[in-house]
């Protein structure tokens, strides 16, 4: 009995461990060796930032790196556009996602799963493949273009390839199904004879999708936000294949940092930055969350 | 006839039909739910509609509220044709089988809602939320979130949202089918309470045959879309009109036979089971020869160790098949020189330790002569 009390035990610990152990090995010590980089000079060597203790054992950091992305303009800059871009992204996300999960979850059940699957669908080509070929559609030469010409709508090619536009419709196309899913599992666990009964004490259906619809879904749009969000940020291939040279993100800048200039400790410090842009939000609307259900006991 | 001086007497109260369904049907597919139904409800009724699981109970009141367009006929309420009215213009109010109440609202909220969306002044819908509060005794409740309440609770908050608007008619799914047995039965009566203090016509569905009988001023039988019966709670336990009706509610012991005679009082019926002539009330036309069932409830049934002396009474010989004792009564299954079983129930009035009959006891039957009815489909 209390060998099996134990295993019990033993298997619960376990199974409470093995995502804090997951994090703990591809999120927290991968994030120390960063934050490490960070804060050494870049050298001329293998690697190419000076260690964390010199000869002599002497502890040897600095936070030059982070002094630097302060004086110059271009990377606070950066990170606003970034945060901008990735925002309005989200946002149309979550405007076009919202219906879809709607319709999906108020669908009939067969037609249901058909339209999940239309949703998921696109995954099953590579990411990259599926951003050439919008190249393909929106090029001055391409499917979009020459087709408007040939049906006379438009005399000359409408520039949409490296512009902001085209970022979004790469980011929204890439980024839905993320907003979707999320979205379509909290409505459709939602009872309907709460919206009914919305109706049957006054509401009209609009007022009843205002007053209950939309705040029960609220768990759904928090998720597919982030979810869509925080890839977004820090989205590398979208701007660069589709974007114009001045749209610069800072996915961009980190990239360039670490491939071209080879300024391992400085785009450590724009990584760490940008993580920290990400978490220190998420925290706080935690907190929130947690703050709301402690002050409704 | 008997039948004719039982007529239901709220029926002859409420002449006016308050609520007015004529010919109302619902159709999904090639499924046919609600199947050309009408009825009136007289204002102040309690109506209980009772059927089985499936039979269209919850579809006809989705009618009334407003969440249905029926496929054809039309609903009236006080003289308004609602038929093609929206839930949120009607003068009714629901109570849904599952409660729905908004958990992302706490007590007062979920309460308050109704008046909120009629624009009401902030400190009028405070009042009548502690009149409401107050009536279904969630005082100390109020600013809680439905999480943390009991069923019970969560179903009186459901009730005082649907009572708030002071509605013409309150439409009740279920109400007290997710509470457990003793509380149901108190809500029961709370119910009833509400409903005579708020004067508010109420029609309630329920599957739970006891219930109907308590609670309701009038009940309608419901089966595959249609009503089999309307009556008081006694015309249809006393004198069900048909086979179906006499099954659903309650237990029925039922002989078949066929009709000997016709007199002003009662019908004389051969039965070829029992090979007797027996006495029956009938409620409906029939003419000599034509089949019919007897029907008798075991309440009605007397037992005796010797042969009953009353010659108008029907009186048959059986051994005691089966026994139990219920507390309050005892259930006796007797088995007929046929091996027919008729089923007896019998108050305990004395308290006993011994049991005054045993298995395969010989004992005589008894009823009296207007005891059984005759059922004709
Ligand atoms: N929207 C719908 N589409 C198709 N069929 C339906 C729909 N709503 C109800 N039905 C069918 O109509 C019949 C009656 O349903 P209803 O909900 O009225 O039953 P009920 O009497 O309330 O049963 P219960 O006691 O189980 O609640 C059922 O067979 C059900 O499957
Ligand atoms: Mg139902």
């Amino acid at each position: 009995m209390a060998g099996s009390v134990n295993r019990d035990n033993l298997w619960q610990r376990v199974a409470i461990a093995t995502p804090y152990l997951w994090l703990l090995l591809f999120f927290l010590i991968p994030f120390i060796i960063i934050l490490k980089i960070s804060l050494a000079d870049p050298v001329i060597a293998q690697p190419p930032f000076t260690p964390t203790f010199d000869e002599q054992g002497a502890l040897s950091i600095s936070l030059d790196n982070f002094r630097f992305l302060l004086t110059d303009d271009l990377y606070a800059i950066t990170y606003l556009r970034s945060v901008v871009i990735a925002g309005i992204a989200t946002l149309l996300c979550l405007a076009l996602g919202f219906p879809m999960a709607y319709g999906i979850s108020r669908a009939r059940e067969q037609t249901r799963g058909l339209l999940l699957l239309l949703i998921v669908l696109p995954f099953w080509i590579s990411f990259l493949l599926r951003v050439y070929a919008w190249m393909g559609l929106m090029n001055n030469h391409g499917v979009i273009n020459n087709t408007l010409l040939w049906l006379g709508v438009i005399d000359a090619p409408i520039q949409m390839m490296y512009t902001d536009i085209a970022v979004f419709v790469g980011l929204v196309y890439s980024y839905l199904p993320f907003m979707v899913l999320p979205l379509y599992a909290t409505l459709e666990r939602m009872d309907l004879d709460l919206v009914e009964a919305a109706q049957d004490l006054g509401a009209t259906r609009t007022r009843a999708f205002w007053d209950v619809t939309w705040p029960l879904s609220r768990p759904g749009v928090v998720a597919g936000c982030m979810l869509v969000f925080i890839p977004a940020m820090g989205e590398y291939v979208i701007p660069y294949l589709l974007g114009g040279p001045e749209s610069l993100l800072i996915g961009r800048v980190l990239f360039d940092e670490f491939f071209v200039n080879r300024d391992w400790p400085l785009a450590s410090a724009v990584a760490v930055v940008l993580l920290l842009l990400l978490v220190v939000p998420i925290v706080i609307l935690q907190r929130n969350q947690a703050r709301d259900a402690e002050a409704a006991t | 006839m008997e039948y004719k001086q039982e007529q239901s007497k709220a029926a002859q109260e409420e002449n006016s039909s308050f609520i007015r369904i004529s010919n109302v049907s619902k159709h999904f597919g090639d499924f046919v739910a609600v199947d050309d139904v009408s009825l009136d409800i007289g204002k102040g009724e309690l109506f209980s509609i009772l059927g089985g699981s499936g039979c269209g109970k919850t579809t006809l009141l989705r009618m009334l509220a407003g969440f249905e367009v029926p496929s054809g006929g039309s609903i009236e309420i006080d003289g308004l044709d609602v038929t093609r009215l929206p839930p949120y213009e009607r003068p009714v109010n629901m109570m849904f089988q599952s409660y729905a109440v908004f958990p992302h609202m706490n007590v007062e909220k979920n309460i308050a809602y109704g008046l909120v969306k009629d624009g009401l002044p902030k400190n009028e819908i405070r009042k009548h939320v502690d009149e409401m509060l107050e009536l279904v005794q969630l005082g100390d409740f109020r600013r809680r979130k439905p999480a943390q309440l009991s069923g019970g609770q969560r179903q009186r908050v459901a009730l005082a949202r649907a009572l708030i608007k002071k509605p013409k008619v309150l439409l009740l799914d279920e109400p007290l089918a997710a509470l457990d047995k003793k509380l149901r039965e108190r809500t029961q009566f709370e119910l009833m309470n509400i409903q005579y203090e708020t004067g508010i016509t109420f029609v309630v569905v329920t599957h739970d045959q006891e219930e109907a009988m308590t609670l309701s001023s009038r009940i309608a039988v419901m089966d595959k879309g249609q009503f089999r019966q309307v009556g008081t709670p006694k015309e249809v336990y006393e004198f069900p009109d048909n086979r179906f009706v006499a099954g659903f509610i309650g237990t029925i012991n039922t002989f078949h036979g066929s009709i000997a005679s016709i007199s002003e009082e009662t019908l004389s019926v051969y039965s070829d089971e029992l090979q007797l002539t027996l006495p029956a009330l009938g409620t409906h036309p029939v003419e000599v020869g034509q089949e019919v069932d007897i029907a008798v409830r075991p309440e009605k049934i007397f037992l005796s160790r010797d042969e009953p002396d009353n010659p108008d009474d029907v009186r048959i010989q059986g051994v005691v098949d089966d026994l139990g004792y219920l507390g309050n009564r005892s259930l006796y299954r007797i088995r007929l020189a046929n091996g027919k079983i008729v089923q007896v129930s019998s108050q305990n009035r004395r308290r006993s330790v011994t049991r005054f009959l045993e298995w395969e006891d010989k004992v005589w039957i008894s009823w009296r002569p207007r005891s059984a009815v005759v059922l004709v489909d």
